[in-house]
């Protein structure tokens, strides 16, 4: 049976059958309801949830229980999220297991409390300082708020990597039916952990390598780990590409627009499509490529909540398209039909 | 008495600077060296070493992990006691270090520090204060001595500019839940014994689960304070001791009231999977009916003023779409918005599945207040609904091209006992006037969606009184326009 639910409450439920054990998180607008679902389902299912002095404590105490071994996270908002720069790339070089949502608000500053998709770069170039990437799933349900939430747990574990859920405030405001999945996943042994026992206790978390060879050496790891991601997570959605020769490229809440508004130009005989990544890193840059090179595409519409932070790695993978940014900011979130008048306006431009 | 032999939680070598070293890598006359052995020896002395986690921080201990022979973890700068406590609440038995310098615990990590402590968190935490930064070659800490001599206060530490050496014992006593705060100083042998059982004491409250501990080391940094290591510790008792007494602060013996009350919760761990499914998918039991196919796209704008139950009324709706195996989107206003000010939800319900969840052309706009039905008439589709709380709203819609139904609901909700419901009688009304959601579903949701359940029979009189109404009501045709198709 299905429950009606927000997107917020649906990351912890996620989590819960995702195995996670321990929930560190600071409130934040248009986040705090996974503060509060966590705050209430941790505890009573004999989990653990602490709210943090701040985001920067919050995701340092992710640090420690991961390199406990516990499967754990934390959500937050673009303003929380910069706050945690400094911890996520200790855990990138320490190749930590552990999950984060970040609820898009419109920014920069403060902002406000409006969807925006203005935290990609952040989110999927790294965020912090150093050579590193996160795992980024992009849900856009409330349905797949719950299950990519979950599918973090095991990916984090498997690639010891950071795993996004690069949500924003409709996706995370909105409810919908969600079928909570019926079985439990767990972590598996984590021998590399501290135990507090003596099988552990040589174990050494850290990001340091003092020599140039070491932190050269760690660094290519690295490296070949995000290819090896690329190989076999990177995951998308495709709904009329067969015959599309105008593809739209959209993620998170303007793909449901998106949705909409190519199926009412399917209605008018435009033989229109839509890509939408659920991964953004690993980003579906084959697929991309292989829909230009090997299909009729001609044009690309990519619309975002930013600046056309997506559409540069659109671009990258289809340098011989024109692509074409349909961008709203500020919290402004287009209806279909919106989108269906930039984008004619912006074929009217070639 | 003081052990000459090495003790076995540290390394039998130190490779830090290549195999086989038997050195640290700190400078002669440093204090760290000391403060390390006396630790090593605490957990030789308890037993722990195998359970031991040591946290190093940012600064010249950074590279403790060369040294013991625990488990280790490198934290960010200042940022420790925030890692401590992550893995204190994965692992019960674990005994835990956080091992800080003063730049790292009284500057970059002030805030960490503060609420560690304040949670009184089962750690224990060294803090070893030589008044500068050493790694990065000798900048002003935030103890270092005012009219002190460093790389960034060049003429001399002043108040004026930099403000006064921090005292981190005194502010860790001004909170209640540390049960250990005690100042040490490494000045000379007898005052190394007194160190010593400080740092057994404070890892022994650990051990026995009395909560957190702290102590302070004033130590010498020679080489930074471009003195002899002999002259460095009588700098350390004439000039450090008079600005950072050395004394106890602090020491219960006894579990404080946090280690009380955290021994006092349920020691059940996590609950069986089974138990977990049956929880997370048992708040939904609502017998569904099959409907007949055929239902137009229904998007409906609710709107009025927060606390009107305006929120509340399109989740109800939305719940009705799922038991009648509809798909369903709600999309609230949120925020500061639905505050005090105007709200308003937004419920798409399809037969397919639905794309943008936004509704800018309701086909049904449900109206509690004045200012909702100026604000959203005009996106009404041609053929659309609107159902409207006359009690509040003085006019009827100018359109012509849509159907309407001027219904008294706060005066039928107070007359039945419970004016907040007005809600729930324009939610009958368009069921009732639509077709959709099927009334007897609506009456089987209500019981489950409400929160207060006393309230379930008065919102059940809304239903029948707004069926009523509507049926002595019927709604006018639109002059000329189409029903709203999808």
């Amino acid at each position: 049976m299905k429950q009606l639910m927000k997107g917020n409450e649906a990351v912890v439920h996620g989590a819960l059958v995702g195995g996670a054990t321990h929930f560190f998180g600071y409130p934040i607008t248009p986040a705090s309801e996974i503060a509060h679902a966590a705050a209430d389902f941790f505890p009573r299912t004999g989990r653990h949830f602490l709210q943090a002095e701040s985001e920067v404590a919050a995701i340092n105490m992710i640090y420690g229980a991961a390199g406990a071994g516990a499967r754990t996270m934390t959500a937050s908002s673009g303003p929380g999220v910069s706050l945690m720069a400094e911890g996520l790339s200790y855990i990138a070089g320490a190749e930590l297991p552990c999950v984060i949502v970040d609820v898009q608000r419109a920014g920069p500053g403060l902002g406000n409390i409006w969807p925006e998709q203005s935290d990609y770069n952040m989110v999927v170039k790294g965020g912090g300082h150093g050579n590193y990437h996160n795992a980024v799933y992009v849900p856009n349900s409330a349905q797949e708020m719950c299950d990519m939430t979950a599918h973090a747990f095991d990916i984090a574990d498997r690639y010891r990597v950071t795993v996004f859920i690069l949500s924003d405030a409709y996706i995370g405001q909105m409810m919908e039916p969600v079928e909570i999945p019926d079985s439990v996943h767990h972590a598996p042994a984590k021998p590399w952990a501290l135990g507090a026992t003596s099988e552990t206790r040589d174990n050494l978390i850290t990001s340091i390598h003092m020599s140039t060879a070491d932190q050269a050496a760690h660094n290519w790891k690295l490296k070949a780990k995000y290819d090896q991601m690329e190989a076999e997570i990177t995951d998308w959605e495709e709904v009329f590409t067969d015959d599309a020769d105008t593809l739209f490229v959209a993620f998170g809440i303007t793909a449901r627009i998106c949705l909409t508004a190519v199926q009412r130009l399917r209605a008018r005989g435009v033989r229109a499509g839509l890509l939408r990544p659920k991964t953004v890193f690993p980003f579906p840059r084959t697929r991309i490529a292989e829909l230009v090179d090997q299909g009729p595409v001609r044009e690309i519409a990519v619309v975002e909540l930013n600046d056309g932070m997506m559409a540069d790695d659109v671009q990258l993978a289809a340098p011989s398209v024109r692509v074409h940014r349909l961008n709203w900011l500020g919290g402004q979130v287009p209806t279909a039909e919106q989108v269906l008048e930039m984008a004619a306006q912006k074929a009217g431009q070639r | 008495m003081i052990k000459h032999k090495k003790p076995d939680a540290f390394y039998d070598t130190f490779e830090r600077k290549g195999a086989g070293q038997q050195t640290t890598h700190y400078c002669p006359g440093c204090g760290h060296g000391t403060v390390h052995k006396m630790i090593a020896e605490a957990i030789d002395e308890f037993g722990v070493r195998d359970r031991t986690i040591f946290c190093s921080p940012v600064g010249c201990s950074v590279f403790a992990y060369y040294y013991f022979d625990t488990g280790n973890i490198q934290c960010a700068h200042g940022r420790a006691p925030a890692v401590a406590t992550g893995m204190r609440r994965v692992h019960d038995d674990a005994v835990i270090i956080s091992y800080q310098g003063d730049g790292d615990l009284a500057g970059i990590g002030t805030a960490e520090i503060i609420h560690a402590a304040n949670r009184g968190e089962n750690i224990t935490v060294f803090f070893v204060n030589n008044a500068i930064y050493g790694m990065t070659g000798g900048q002003m800490a935030p103890t270092t001595l005012i009219g002190q001599q460093t790389l960034t206060t060049p003429t001399g530490r002043s108040a004026a500019t930099d403000g006064n050496p921090i005292g981190m014992c005194e502010l860790m006593s001004a909170l209640s839940a540390p049960v250990y705060v005690e100042r040490v100083s490494l000045g000379d042998g007898n005052r190394v014994l007194k160190a010593r059982r400080a740092v057994r004491k404070a890892l022994k409250n650990q051990i026995d689960g009395v909560g957190f501990s702290f102590v302070e080391i004033l130590s010498p940094c020679p080489i930074n304070w471009k003195l002899t290591p002999m002259d460095a510790r009588k700098w350390l008792i004439e000039n450090l001791e008079p600005a950072f007494p050395v004394k106890s602060f602090r020491d219960t013996g006894t579990p404080g009231a946090v280690a009380t009350a955290r021994a006092a919760r349920d020691p059940s761990g996590p609950i069986p999977d089974d138990e977990m499914v049956r929880l997370l998918g048992s708040q939904s039991e609502i017998e569904t009916i099959d409907r007949v196919t055929g239902l137009p796209e229904q998007r409906v704008k609710v709107a009025g003023f927060g606390g009107q139950g305006v929120l509340s009324a399109g989740i109800l709706l939305a719940n009705c779409a799922i038991s009648e195996g509809l798909h369903a989107t709600w999309l609230p206003s949120y925020g500061p918005e639905m505050r005090g000010g105007t709200a308003n939800a937004s419920v798409i319900v399809s037969e397919e599945s639905i794309g943008s969840p936004l509704v800018d052309e309701p086909t049904t706009l449900i109206a509690l207040n004045g200012p909702s039905i100026d604000a959203f008439e005009g996106s009404v589709v041609p053929g659309g609904l609107i159902v409207a709380n006359s009690s509040l709203i003085d006019r009827e819609p100018a359109r012509s091209d849509v159907r309407y139904c001027m219904i008294p609901a706060s005066k039928i909700a107070q007359d039945i006992g419970f004016q907040g419901a007005a809600n729930v009688v324009l939610l009958a009304a368009y069921a009732a006037i639509e077709g959709f959601p099927a009334i007897d579903i609506l009456r089987r949701v209500i019981p489950h969606a409400l929160k207060k359940k006393n309230l379930v029979d008065l919102n059940l009189q809304m239903v029948d009184a707004a069926v009523e109404f509507v049926a002595e009501h019927p709604v006018a045709a639109p002059s000329a326009a189409p029903l709203p198709v999808r």
